[in-house]
């Protein structure tokens, strides 16, 4: 008790302190557990986690209405929503070189398609629309080559356009086009817009860039040798009628002053009306305010708008609105979806709770026997489990047939047992029961059965000693298999499909929808984020009541 | 060790055999159609033929058309397409030429002239669509009915309003599973002319009359998703009548010798043919142009109308139309062309529909849950 | 079961058994007269022959309970057949097969066989309900499957019973979708004879080894495993275009690799999972069970769009073949998607296992490697058995995610299946899934067997 040696710290066989060798002990032992967990926490991450979040992160993305009308976009932010009023010649004159280069791309019809989600008839405007904007850009294009053949020359537009400082404007609109068809459109252009043009005849130069880049890169034209697309006819047309560049152009003296001189003094002959005016004439829909309502309130580059869809409400430029009562949709579903996998979860307990019992004291032998009866249509194909299902409800089915026969059914009254949610109910029930089966048998085998008998030799009818003991023991494993079949059965999709008709069907048939024939990719990200939120808040509840390393599949 | 072996010897077969042919046309071809009888046809009457012309080529069948839209955007997006030819209808057509993901063709460049020497475009005439539809055949959405269930003492139902009466005819109808079709039947049969029919549909209230006429019969109908799914309930008697492809319902009248009438009347002509999509490597698309140019000849189509009853889309195809292979019977008078078949028929309104699919659909899904 | 039981003698005859059968008979009765639309006669013709069927029984010389099923549904079948044709036949089987055995259980005693001597009439009672209810449980569970198997004879191509199988006529009745089914290519026979020779020459071998024993039970097992394997690769080996061996062989090529995928590398995790210390557990936990947990058309559709890129840079950086990218991309998806059953149930085998084996094994100076592969692992396999089996069989069964990340290449089974479904509707399928449900009934026995032999091992008494 007194020796002073021991004052110090406990060393451990090495003669480090021992403290420091438990700490280097426990660390490694962590550090092997680590290693061993890695390789699957890695390939699951890789494999899984990222592709999975990557899916969802489409329910906000909404780059594609900016990246495809880039100066629309930014125009229509002096333009104020909900005004009544279509927006000035300006944003239409951006629109113009917009959707001509979304055109020429083919990009407009996904736009239009993306738009149309939000509002019916976006899609054939912006399609139809497309076709016609050469007719638009020949309206200049024709008179110009008129008042002088060299406007037809791809020489005189290069010699003019190409010159130097001009990197920035390149550069930028390279940007613009590699966000609009998704990359690929790096390389030498073989042509840098002149400073002094960028000042002078700001569109023109634009719209002669976009061209230039577009037939050197895509085309893989040489720009000095070709003639500019209509759009540019279209731009030099807004250009010449901006009072300045009138003024600036008669004191220009570069190449094709001559050219563009004669152009001011022949503007008579230019299309009288500007693009405001044109784009009406094409389409009166171009002037509907609420069309520009759309565009506008739809413009950011990361939107509310799916998450709104998929609870029935509706992002417009008021604000968040209701959608219309014959189209709500969603939230019904959900609920549903909701409802029908309770019951199911219901049923299972109902009919797997005696049956765990039964199994769990019973004599190994004939319970694994039992065992291989509920584990044989976990084993079968769900396909053919849900065919089966078919094959027995439906009104000339097996189950009917049955019934008619006994005389218990009248022929003209059949009952209708599927495509209805009792068709939906009876069939998952049956697909899911395993799953309930399985925890609770397990839970059920590590019961003791001594309590039971003493609670009965303590005077405990059956009735009290089970409920009092033996139920209130086995709750682990009904919220096992509760959350478990609860979890699958909100996610199912083809025993719905198949035997579910029009209300037995559930939230993940509609995403199922939206992802092969609708095509709206977004909803149905928002949709399934929602219904994932959903499960991992139960599967919280789960780990919380019961801990998810206690479950069990199987004996 | 075994299915290792089985793993490399196939890869190591592939490799060998896309080396071969890779200084011309590629020799694994993917083809995506719709499965069941009309892939057998496509099969008998082209692909076979030609494998047997090249037997270096092997084809891969892909029975994907249903999503055929979903899937090659996914593809095209991803970067990698992995579809040679693909069979869809033309409203997919439509929208896969608008997104780019099909492949614009020069019609007269790639397909053979008729026997007379007429221009492909001209042959097919008003068929081709779309700049990327290469047109197959014809085919039209038409309803079915069991002879058997038919009330006694009533005709055997010969018009499309017959559907909407259930006092005259008992009994549960299938119909598909989206507003295309069923609409334009209600509108039709809610008085509305055909020629107004999409004009009124355009409309909030039009679109609640077709879904109001169409709650006149929501009781008593089953809605199908497949193609297969009609002919299943007609033979099993679960429906008295119901809409489907006619080439299934010959199927089910003909080759299995089910109790089965067909009702012709406001039949909905619909497109079916090939799509090239975008992005195929040269030898591949070689491949490709090569196969269709004696694929879609007179002949060919002609000989698909063997095996199934679907109308030929070449003018030139249809005097060669014969009798079916195995059965021998005429089959001109089961194609939805027949002039006795197409008294009163529709036409698919691919524009309109293009434009207001999801908005309906979006109505008529709510309508649905209700 | 331990719980004492005393036979207590046969029950009153006239008090309890006849009125007993005679409330079944009723109610048989019952059901039978309304075929006629007579259910009230019925009934009372029915508990009239209960009560004397009771008493023959009874009355008769010591019979065992399955002689006189057997008996009394013979003689109600005859009566049915002659009322009811063939129907009436097997409705006469199906009655006097309960009734004669219910009469005897009854009559005998043997009810209360299963239930300690002190349990009162009403405690009886509930048991034997209870167990018919489990029954029925049972019944529902695996009746769906009945019409499948019968189905997949039908001879005609919808999934409809036509009136010639109800009336059990040869003409309704084909095996056409069991030839459509095996239809194409390969070569079985050769696959036999080389699997059976290359089966007994590795059973001859494993002999060889150092402390094996030996025995030509051994070899024979070997061959039989091997002709198994060798009739399975043999119909395989070259098949392509065939309509379900193309798919059936993907299958088989798919579902094994994405098993040893999950399988090794979960085994792996779930043992540092189950190390006293490891930080973030819950987390690591989450993370691994989640593709369980999330809905299938999320992962489907997320990992497609992960899949196709990286398949392009493999093809275009390691210059794979197309073809084996394909399937290197689903049996991926696959291997992930079985993961979380592989985890869950070798993390459950772990609990049982006690730690201070492998630290014998070290002390006793075995490294780390051998420690694993010769003390631990032989006690965990079961449990990595049955999270293999059912990584495989999630694999095996899988749909939706193979649609999305597979290409037409790389069809599976179910794969197949759904698009004949939706496309053609055909009992070819039911024919494909009268098979799979044989050879799981075979996999899930082996499984029990295993099991048993594992429990050997481990000195448990089988219980």
């Amino acid at each position: 008790m007194s020796d002073s040696t021991d004052t110090g710290p406990v060393l451990a066989a090495d003669g480090s302190p021992l403290k420091q060798s438990l700490a280097r002990a426990l660390r490694r032992e962590k550090m092997r557990a680590l290693a061993l967990i890695a390789p699957l926490l890695l390939f699951v991450v890789l494999t899984f986690i990222i592709p999975i979040l990557s899916m969802l992160f489409r329910s906000v993305e909404n780059q594609i209405v900016s990246d495809t009308m880039p100066g629309t976009v930014a125009a229509i932010q002096d333009w104020e929503a909900g005004t009544g009023e279509a927006p000035d010649e300006l944003v239409f004159q951006h629109l113009f070189i917009d959707l001509f280069n979304a055109s020429e791309a083919k990009e407009h019809t996904k736009l239009g398609t993306r738009l149309n989600y939000e509002q019916t008839g976006l899609s054939s405007l912006f399609r139809t629309s497309g076709r016609r904007l050469d007719d638009i850009g020949e309206t200049y294009q024709d008179p110009l080559e008129e008042i002088d053949p060299a406007f037809e020359e791809a020489d005189f537009w290069y010699s003019m356009m190409n010159g130097e400082g001009g990197e920035g404007l390149l550069e930028e609109r390279r940007d613009m086009w590699n966000a609009q068809i998704g990359g690929g459109m790096d390389g030498d252009v073989g042509f840098v817009p002149s400073s002094a043009m960028i000042d002078m005849l700001p569109w023109t130069t634009t719209a002669y860039t976009d061209w230039a880049i577009w037939a050197a890169i895509e085309d893989e034209d040489v720009v000095a040798e070709e003639e500019p697309w209509e759009a540019v006819y279209g731009a030099l047309g807004m250009d010449l009628r901006n009072p300045e560049t009138a003024a600036a152009i008669a004191a220009y003296d570069g190449p094709g002053a001559e050219q563009l001189q004669a152009a001011v003094a022949n503007m008579d002959q230019l299309p009288q009306i500007g693009f405001r005016e044109a784009f009406a004439e094409m389409d009166e829909d171009w002037l509907d305010p609420e069309v520009w309502d759309t565009i506008a309130v739809y413009s950011p580059r990361f939107t509310s708008g799916y998450f709104l869809t998929a609870v029935d409400l509706k992002l417009s430029a008021e604000g968040v609105t209701a959608q219309p009562e014959d189209r709500q949709l969603y939230i019904k579903l959900f609920n549903r979806t909701l409802f029908m996998s309770l019951v199911i979860t219901g049923s299972c307990i109902l009919l797997g709770y005696p049956v765990a019992w039964l199994l769990a004291n019973l004599p190994l032998r004939t319970a694994n026997v039992l065992m291989i009866l509920v584990l044989l249509p976990f084993w079968t194909s769900l396909l053919v489990r849900t065919s089966a299902w078919k094959v027995l409800l439906q009104q000339q089915g097996v189950i009917n047939e049955i019934l008619v026969w006994l005389g218990f059914v009248d022929d003209a009254n059949r009952l209708i047992l599927m495509n209805n949610q009792t068709g939906t109910i009876i069939a998952m029930t049956h697909i899911l029961l395993p799953f309930m089966i399985l925890p609770l048998y397990s839970v059920m085998k590590t019961i003791d059965p001594s309590y039971l008998r003493a609670a009965k030799s303590l005077g405990a009818t059956n009735f009290v000693a089970f409920w009092r003991v033996y139920f209130p023991q086995s709750v682990p494993g009904i919220g096992a298999g509760s959350i478990l079949v609860f979890i699958l059965s909100i996610g199912y999709y083809i025993t719905p499909e198949i035997v579910g008709g029009t209300d037995g069907v559930f939230i993940s048939n509609r995403i199922a929808y939206h992802i092969s024939s609708s095509l709206n990719w977004g909803l149905a990200a928002a949709l399934g984020s929602i219904l994932l939120v959903v499960v991992l808040v139960l599967y919280w509840l789960y780990d919380r009541i019961v801990g998810i390393d206690n479950v069990k599949l199987g004996g | 060790m075994k299915l290792l072996k089985t793993l490399t010897a196939t890869t190591a077969l592939c490799a060998a055999g896309s080396m071969a042919g890779a200084q011309d046309m590629a020799d694994d071809v993917t083809m995506v159609s719709w499965g069941g009888a009309y892939q057998q046809s496509q099969i008998n009457a082209y692909a076979e033929p030609y494998m047997e012309m090249n037997p270096e080529v092997s084809i891969t069948w892909d029975e994907s058309s249903n999503e055929a839209v979903a899937k090659l955007r996914a593809m095209n997006e991803a970067g990698n397409i992995t579809w040679d030819l693909v069979d869809v209808v033309a409203a997919d057509a439509l929208r896969l030429c608008d997104e780019g993901l099909a492949m614009e063709v020069d019609h007269d460049e790639l397909l053979a002239p008729a026997p007379d020497g007429t221009d492909a475009s001209d042959d097919f005439g008003d068929l081709i669509v779309s700049d990327c539809f290469i047109p197959q055949i014809v085919y039209s959405t038409t309803f079915g009915y069991r002879t058997d269930m038919v009330p006694e003492g009533v005709d055997a139902p010969d018009d499309i309003c017959d559907v909407f009466d259930t006092e005259t005819y008992p009994g549960m109808r299938s119909l598909e599973q989206r507003p295309i079709n069923n609409m334009e039947w209600a509108l039709l049969c809610d008085g509305v002319a055909k020629e107004d029919v999409y004009d009124v549909l355009a409309t909030d209230e039009g679109q609640d009359q077709a879904l109001a006429k169409l709650d006149t019969i929501k009781d008593s109908v089953i809605w199908w998703s497949a193609g297969a799914d009609t002919p299943q309930l007609l033979a099993d008697g679960e429906v008295f009548m119901g809409s489907t492809y006619n080439g299934r319902l010959f199927s089910a009248i003909v080759e299995q010798n089910q109790p089965i009438g067909m009702m012709w009347d406001a039949q909905v002509f619909d497109l079916d043919g090939w799509i090239i999509p975008t992005g195929l490597s040269d030898e591949r698309l070689a491949r490709v142009e090569d196969f269709l140019y004696f694929a879609t000849d007179t002949q060919r189509l002609a000989d698909q109308a063997k095996y199934i009853s679907y109308g030929p889309a070449r003018a030139s195809s249809a005097p060669l139309v014969s009798t079916h292979a195995e059965l021998g019977i005429e089959m001109a008078p089961h194609m939805p062309t027949d002039p006795e078949n197409s008294k009163n028929t529709f036409l698919y309104n691919y524009e309109f529909w293009a434009d207001y699919r999801d908005d309906i659909d979006a109505k008529f899904q709510a309508w649905l849950a209700q | 079961m331990s719980a004492l039981t005393v036979n207590v003698g046969r029950p009153s005859l006239l008090t309890f058994t006849m009125p007993i059968v005679a409330v079944l008979g009723g109610c048989f009765g019952f059901i039978t007269g309304n075929i006629f639309g007579q259910p009230g006669l019925g009934f009372v013709i029915g508990a009239l022959v209960g009560a004397v069927l009771a008493a023959a029984l009874a009355k008769a010389p010591k019979l065992n309970r399955r002689k006189a099923a057997w008996g009394t549904a013979a003689l109600f079948g005859l009566v049915g057949l002659v009322f009811g044709g063939v129907g009436g036949l097997i409705g006469g089987a199906v009655v006097g097969l309960s009734m004669g055995w219910f009469a005897v259980w009854i009559g005998s005693g043997q009810y209360r066989a299963g239930v300690p001597i002190y349990y009162t009439a009403g405690q009886t009672l509930w048991h034997n309900v209870f167990l018919f209810i489990c029954a029925f449980v049972f019944f529902f569970l695996i009746a769906p499957l009945i019409p499948v198997m019968w189905l997949s004879f039908n001879a005609q191509n919808f999934f409809t019973f036509t009136p010639e199988m109800l009336a059990f006529k040869a003409e309704g009745y084909s095996l056409k979708h069991y030839r459509d089914f095996f239809s194409g290519g390969g070569h079985p026979l050769q696959g036999l004879l080389y699997g059976a020779v290359v089966g007994a020459v590795i059973g001859g071998l494993v002999q060889l080894l150092p402390n094996a024993e030996r025995s030509v039970r051994k070899i024979v097992v070997f061959a039989i495993i091997g002709t198994l394997i060798g009739v399975v690769v043999g119909k395989m080996w070259g098949v392509s275009g065939a309509e379900w061996m193309t798919p059936l062989k993907n299958s088989l090529i798919i579902a094994p690799f994405a098993t040893l995928i999950s399988v090794s590398l979960g085994t792996l995790a779930a043992i540092g999972l189950s190390q006293t210390h490891v930080p973030g557990r819950q987390a690591i936990m989450a993370i691994m069970i989640s593709p369980m947990i999330v809905p299938l058309i999320i992962s489907a559709t997320g990992m497609f769009f992960f899949y196709a890129p990286l398949g392009n840079w493999l093809q275009a950086n390691l210059g794979l073949n197309q073809n084996f990218v394909g399937y290197l991309k689903v049996i991926l998806a696959h291997a992930v998607l079985g993961v979380p059953f592989v985890i869950i149930t070798v993390t459950a085998t772990l609990v049982g296992f006690d730690k201070s084996l492998t630290r014998a094994a070290a002390n006793m100076g075995a490294n780390p490697v051998t420690t694993f592969f010769r003390v631990q692992m032989p006690l965990i396999l079961p449990g990595v058995i049955s999270g293999g089996l059912f990584a495989f069989i999630t694999s095996f069964d899988e749909v939706v995610v193979v649609l999305f990340v597979g290409s037409a290449q790389q069809q599976t089974l179910p794969w197949q299946m759904f698009t004949g479904l939706r496309e053609q509707i055909s009992p070819t399928i039911l024919a494909a899934a009268t098979i799979l449900v044989t050879i799981s009934v075979c996999l899930l026995t082996t499984v029990e067997l295993l099991r048993r032999r594992s429990e050997r091992l481990r000195g448990m008494s089988p219980g």
